[in-house]
């Protein structure tokens, strides 16, 4: 049996990488990171599944028609988009090594980020001040489970944002903040991305059934 | 042939560049530029634009087409910030990023039908029907 494993001239076989190859440090941080907001995905994807069940579980309460103010919703995306193109081109201002502009355009897009959840908060607000909270309907739960979600992760982009403006004032664009920067680049396109299910799937699916 | 080898020689010394200065992601991640952030803008605007006129003008008369349409308008789109934002391809990380988005695609996938379909049949047999056989 053991005379299988041999090789011919006696050497036993080896089926592993002899030595270790290098790893630079952070060479896979952003494969890391994709599967980080893979992991996040199926959040979203948990919480579209529920409000797909119980999105038109009213309780005699208010719907979708009563609620949503899609001018409102217009504008909002419209900033998240805005937010998407601007951190672009902090990225682009970044790859040309230009610290100046690269934190010019990252504070425009922490703004437009700004807008988002102030629009988006003003909506909650007013919302909950009609009477129409969580509490009030299966529909509106789920919702506020999914919406808020997002609004939450934008919150904490934007504060990851500021973190990295520090970060990038004191020790310029080094090497481990581009990485950060580039993490940070995923993420805010990312929620993008979340958000063209938001506002299709629950505001205007939600206006037109 | 010159020329190819000459322009595949430069970008080896670029990846080596790359290297030399420790930014380390020289393994098929494109950054964009200029020209593909505004493509993808503009693409994602018009995207947007067209799903809320469909809704807030109430264009078209069948609810059912209109879902439709702005559902594959959301797909379109998803797969345009995909493109020119978050920079997919197949080459980056030697595929794994794409091989981590098909299976998280198929998780979501299932988990979207599988909940749906169990839940709208659920709905439909076992809502409690009312004994309408003691009514005077």
């Amino acid at each position: 049996m053991s005379a299988s494993t041999q090789t011919m001239n006696g050497e036993a076989p080896v089926f592993y990488v002899a030595d270790e190859h290098d790893h630079p440090p952070g060479q896979s941080t952003m494969l890391g990171f994709w599967l980080y907001l893979m992991s996040d995905c199926l959040i979203f994807a948990m919480l579209f599944a529920t409000f797909g069940v119980l999105g038109t579980s009213y309780a005699a309460g208010p719907g979708p028609k009563d609620l949503f103010d899609l001018k409102l919703v217009a504008l909002n995306t419209a900033m998240l988009l805005f937010s998407s193109i601007t951190y672009g081109f902090a990225m682009l201002a970044m790859m040309k090594g230009k610290v100046g502009s690269t934190q010019m355009w990252l504070a425009i897009t922490g703004l437009f980020g700004l807008a988002f959840l102030c629009i988006e908060l003003y909506e909650f607000h007013h919302m909950i001040h009609e009477g129409a909270g969580w509490w009030r309907s299966a529909f509106l739960s789920s919702f506020f489970a999914l919406v808020g979600t997002h609004g939450l992760h934008v919150t904490f982009g934007i504060i990851w944002l500021v973190v990295l403006m520090v970060q990038v004032a004191k020790f310029g664009l080094i090497e481990a903040n581009q990485r950060r920067l580039m993490c940070l680049s995923m993420f805010w396109h990312f929620l993008d991305v979340v958000w063209i299910g938001v506002f299709t799937f629950v505001y205007l699916m939600g206006v037109v059934r | 042939m010159s020329a190819d080898a000459h322009a595949g020689h430069s970008h080896d010394s670029h990846g080596h560049d790359n290297h030399a200065h420790g930014h380390g992601h020289d393994d098929g991640r494109d950054h964009g530029s200029y020209k593909s952030y505004l493509t993808g803008f503009i693409l994602s605007v018009i995207l947007t634009v067209i799903p809320f006129y469909l809704v807030m003008a109430g264009v078209i008369e069948n609810k059912n087409w209109t879902i439709a349409i702005i559902v594959a308008l959301a797909v379109v789109q998803i797969v345009v910030h995909m493109v020119y934002f978050l920079h997919m391809n197949t080459t980056s990380d030697g595929g794994w990023t794409l091989m981590a988005l098909i299976f998280t695609l198929i998780v979501v996938v299932i988990a979207l039908a599988g909940s749906l379909w169990v839940m709208y049949h659920l709905n439909v047999n076992m809502m409690p029907v009312h004994d309408m056989r003691n009514m005077p």
